[in-house]
């Protein structure tokens, strides 16, 4: 027999005004268990939870039903206010201002008033005790990725004193932004700023740095991932390497550099960029003579330091971690993809992320800013921004950053070419990061530079030119501008693997490919999968700031985990009986995977991976699944009760 | 006196409760027929408590989850959809007009959706009458 005791609050007049409280806690007091009831005029003041405690004690209560707000704006006050007398658990509301004083009149709002209540009672009697799920975590973190996202959040938690394992698909670290030139707004050179972090997260005693490698599993849950990680055969020994480059030297195959977009050339051994961590060379198997069957074997007779060896084979590697950040960060749209501009691979037609090699001091032209078609300097530039972005034939989304990189561009380009003429086609301007509005300003004002309202309507060579046409809708007058090069601001995608990398971590994606987060706004960092976080372009296309305020943040939640030796969960999780027929229902519904299959194939669940939704319960056709404190027989009473 | 059907409301607790609440805090009146019963997610719902409904006097059984795409659980309001459709078929054959079951998605800020269409589903259930007469 329950001892359940039922406080009516007036809320002032919010609910009194209305409803007879008095009438309420009446016919309440007339149900079964229920052996105190009540009213008062703010059960949430300090009063009003005294006066709740009090009863509790003087009636021996074991369960609590609070008839008055939104069970969303105090239910947790009342159960912390009586946590040391009855279980959270056994403290219900029900809900009778929002749902009814607020929305109803007269009678009717009373009787309803009563129903809800009644119904609660009818839950907290079948209210099971409950305690907070404790998970343990292993104190370490996998990040994948290592941009400039990765390095961060690596940084930040190796900082704290947590081990992590930093694992990128490239021979080096840096991401993206080790191929920018200089940086809006501040103009700092990209890799000026980018290459002291690579070298502090290699060095790094708490951060295991795993390049040229890949994830390819991830079991487990929240605390307790394994994950299994694939180190590509590099044909080099990195801690032998010095970095001389005599091998290079020695090799005869010529291919183009992926780093500069094929813009310049590199040997079968190679080091992506001069600045690269680590700082040794790597062979590509695709273009080597020397792997297998060994025909060339060059590289290795000239070096000194005995680093090469053409007989590594792939490692793979096991690693329990307790979370997992997703730092995978983002390509450029394909630009051949822009048909209805009319033109495919010209060589004087060059995305975005190539004009910043251009620019670069180490890149394929020294910082010249050349037509590739010939190679003479480019005297006349058009820019066009949002290419591929906001427009539904590709993609919807705006990429968020090439207004502010392109003005940077026309700016730089104007450094290097002081004589030049810089156009840009863009549909309007985006700048509302910190300072970013001065320095398009400045770039507009002072550089003299010609932003043309509208998007181009055509592109295409003419002998020499690239031809742009279209029309400046501001002055409402067509345009015809007769380029030497012409810089396509590219949108922003997602990696073409994310499907995998989301399909191993059981997170989601968005409808354009980017991680989807939690909650857009509450949780921006976390994947629905607890224990996954978010931190770069790989959420959402940002700029540089911006992915490292993410990545910061994600640690932080990373740290924050780490900071218990055990994490607490909500306890109301689905409970498996034993007549489970094998059917799977369950295991290919539940929205968290976090139904497993026994080796007699019966189904159970992973408490600390189970969210509680209910979805597994409805479904098993022999009710083998149960959800405490929302379990079908609290439902059918609840039913039963609001409609006598 | 007119009939004043007695209608049960399923309401997910993340998008439809909050939904309603809002319509409180809007001061949004509509019928007090509707009583809500909370559950975590629309696809908690079992085709069973809406029988349960129907046979204890329920006139008209009304559902509320998160719009496609937004439920808390991911994908719970998806079966909701697909059990909610079975059991419409189910109460046909059971000679219950299937209009006296309802799915609707009201999101935590459609405060005025959800006054909006729990009073056309008052509304209607009282056209169609008791459920009992049809027996
Ligand atoms: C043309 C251009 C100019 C820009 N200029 C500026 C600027 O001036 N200022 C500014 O603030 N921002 C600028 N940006 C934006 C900037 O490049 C990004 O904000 C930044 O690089 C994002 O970093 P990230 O770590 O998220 O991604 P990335 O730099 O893309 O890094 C992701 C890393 O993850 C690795 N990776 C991917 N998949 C896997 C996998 N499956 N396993 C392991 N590793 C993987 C990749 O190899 C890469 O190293 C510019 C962008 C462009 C396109
Ligand atoms: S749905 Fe029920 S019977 Fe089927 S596998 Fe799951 S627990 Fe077992
Ligand atoms: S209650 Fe939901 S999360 Fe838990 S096991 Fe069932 S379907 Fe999965
Ligand atoms: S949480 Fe609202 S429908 Fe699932």
């Amino acid at each position: 027999m329950a001892r359940i005791g039922v406080f009516v609050c007036h809320c002032g007049l919010n609910i009194a005004g209305v409803v007879d409280v008095k009438k309420v806690a009446e016919e309440l007091i007339k149900e079964k268990d229920v052996v105190y009831a009540t009213t008062y005029t703010y059960m949430c003041s300090d009063p009003g939870q005294n006066l709740i405690r009090e009863k509790i004690k003087e009636h021996r209560l074991d369960g609590v039903v609070i008839a008055a707000c939104s069970p969303s704006m105090h239910e947790e006050t009342f159960r912390n206010a009586t946590r040391d007398l009855i279980n959270p658990y056994r403290v219900e509301i029900a809900n009778i201002r929002e749902q009814d004083s607020w929305v109803h009149e007269g009678k009717d709002a009373t009787e309803k008033a009563i129903k809800i209540t009644k119904s609660l009672v009818e839950k907290v009697r079948g209210n099971y005790e409950l305690e907070p799920i404790k998970i343990d975590v292993e104190k370490r973190a996998l990040v994948i990725g290592g941009g400039i996202a990765g390095i961060q959040a690596s940084l930040d938690i190796a900082d704290a004193g947590y081990e992590v394992i930093l694992v990128e698909k490239e021979p080096s670290i840096g991401g993206r932004m080790a191929q920018l030139s200089e940086t809006f707004p501040t103009l700092d050179c990209s890799q000026c700023i980018l290459t002291p972090k690579m070298v502090l997260a290699a060095r790094h005693p708490n951060i295991k740095l795993l390049t040229y490698s890949e994830v390819t599993g991830v079991d487990g849950y929240v605390g307790n991932f394994k994950v299994r990680i694939k180190k590509k055969p590099r044909y080099i020994d990195v801690d032998k390497c010095t970095a001389c480059g005599d091998c290079e030297d020695a090799c005869i195959v010529v291919v183009p550099n992926e780093f500069d977009f094929g813009r310049k050339p590199r040997k079968a051994i190679y080091i992506p960029f001069p600045q690269a961590v680590p700082a040794a060379y790597v062979i590509d198997e695709q273009s080597c003579l020397g792997i297998a069957p060994l025909r060339c074997g060059e590289c290795a007779s000239v070096c000194e330091a005995n680093a090469i060896d053409y007989d590594m084979q792939p490692e793979y590697i096991e690693e329990k971690v307790g979370a997992i950040v997703v730092a995978t960060g983002y390509d450029l749209y394909d630009k051949n993809k822009l048909v209805e501009y009319g033109y495919g691979e010209d060589a004087d037609i060059i995305t975005s992320l190539e004009f910043e090699r251009m620019l670069s001091a180490s890149g394929p032209t020294q910082g010249k800013v050349i037509k590739p078609s010939n190679g003479k300097e480019a005297k006349k530039i058009v820019f066009v921004q949002c290419a591929g972005s906001r427009d539904k034939q590709h993609k919807p989304y705006c990429s968020s950053i090439c207004c502010m990189y392109t003005a940077k561009h026309a700016l730089l380009f104007k450094h290097h070419v002081k004589d030049g003429e810089a156009y840009v086609f863009y549909i309007d301007i985006r700048a509302t990061g910190k300072n970013y509005e001065e320095f398009i300003a400045r770039v507009m004002e002072e550089e003299r530079i010609n932003y043309i309202r509208g998007k181009p309507a055509k592109i295409y060579r003419q002998g020499d030119k690239i031809v742009v046409e279209g029309v400046d809708t501001l002055l409402g007058k067509s345009v015809k501008i007769e380029a030497d090069l012409v810089v396509l601001a590219m949108a922003i995608v997602p990696k073409k693997d994310v499907k995998e990398i989301a399909k191993l971590l059981k997170v989601a994606t968005d409808e354009h490919g980017f991680f989807k987060e939690a909650h857009p706004k509450l949780r921006p960092v976390e994947a629905v999968t607890r224990g996954i976080f978010f931190a770069g372009c790989g959420q959402a296309p940002k700029d540089i700031p911006a992915s490292v305020a993410q990545a910061s943040a994600a640690a932080s939640k990373v740290i924050a985990m780490f900071s218990h030796d055990k994490l607490e969960k909500e306890p109301i999780v689905a409970r498996f009986g034993d007549a489970c027929t094998g059917c799977r229902t369950c295991f290919y519904i539940c929205p968290f995977n976090a139904i497993q299959l026994d080796s007699n194939g019966k189904a159970y669940n992973i408490p600390a991976l189970c969210e509680g939704c209910g979805v597994c319960v409805a479904a098993c056709p022999v009710g083998n699944i149960k959800l405490p404190n929302y379990d079908d027989e609290q439902i059918k009473k609840m039913v039963e009760v609001v409609l006598e | 006196m007119s009939f004043e059907p007695k209608i049960v409301a399923f309401l997910c607790n993340w998008c439809a409760y909050a939904g309603a609440d809002l319509a409180g805090v809007s001061r949004l009146k509509y019928p007090a027929n509707i009583i809500p019963i909370r559950v975590l997610c629309s696809g908690r719902i079992d085709p069973e408590f809406i029988l349960h409904a129907f046979r204890n006097g329920a006139d008209g059984v009304f559902i509320g989850g998160c719009h496609p795409g937004d439920c808390h659980y991911i994908k719970g309001n998806y079966h909701a959809r697909r059990r909610i459709l079975l059991t419409k078929k189910l109460l046909k054959e059971m000679g219950i007009n299937e209009k006296r079951l309802r799915l609707e998605w009201v999101s935590a800020t459609e405060g005025r959706k959800f006054a909006n269409v729990v009073s056309q589903f008052v509304e209607e259930i009282r056209q169609l009458g008791p459920l009992e007469a049809k027996k």
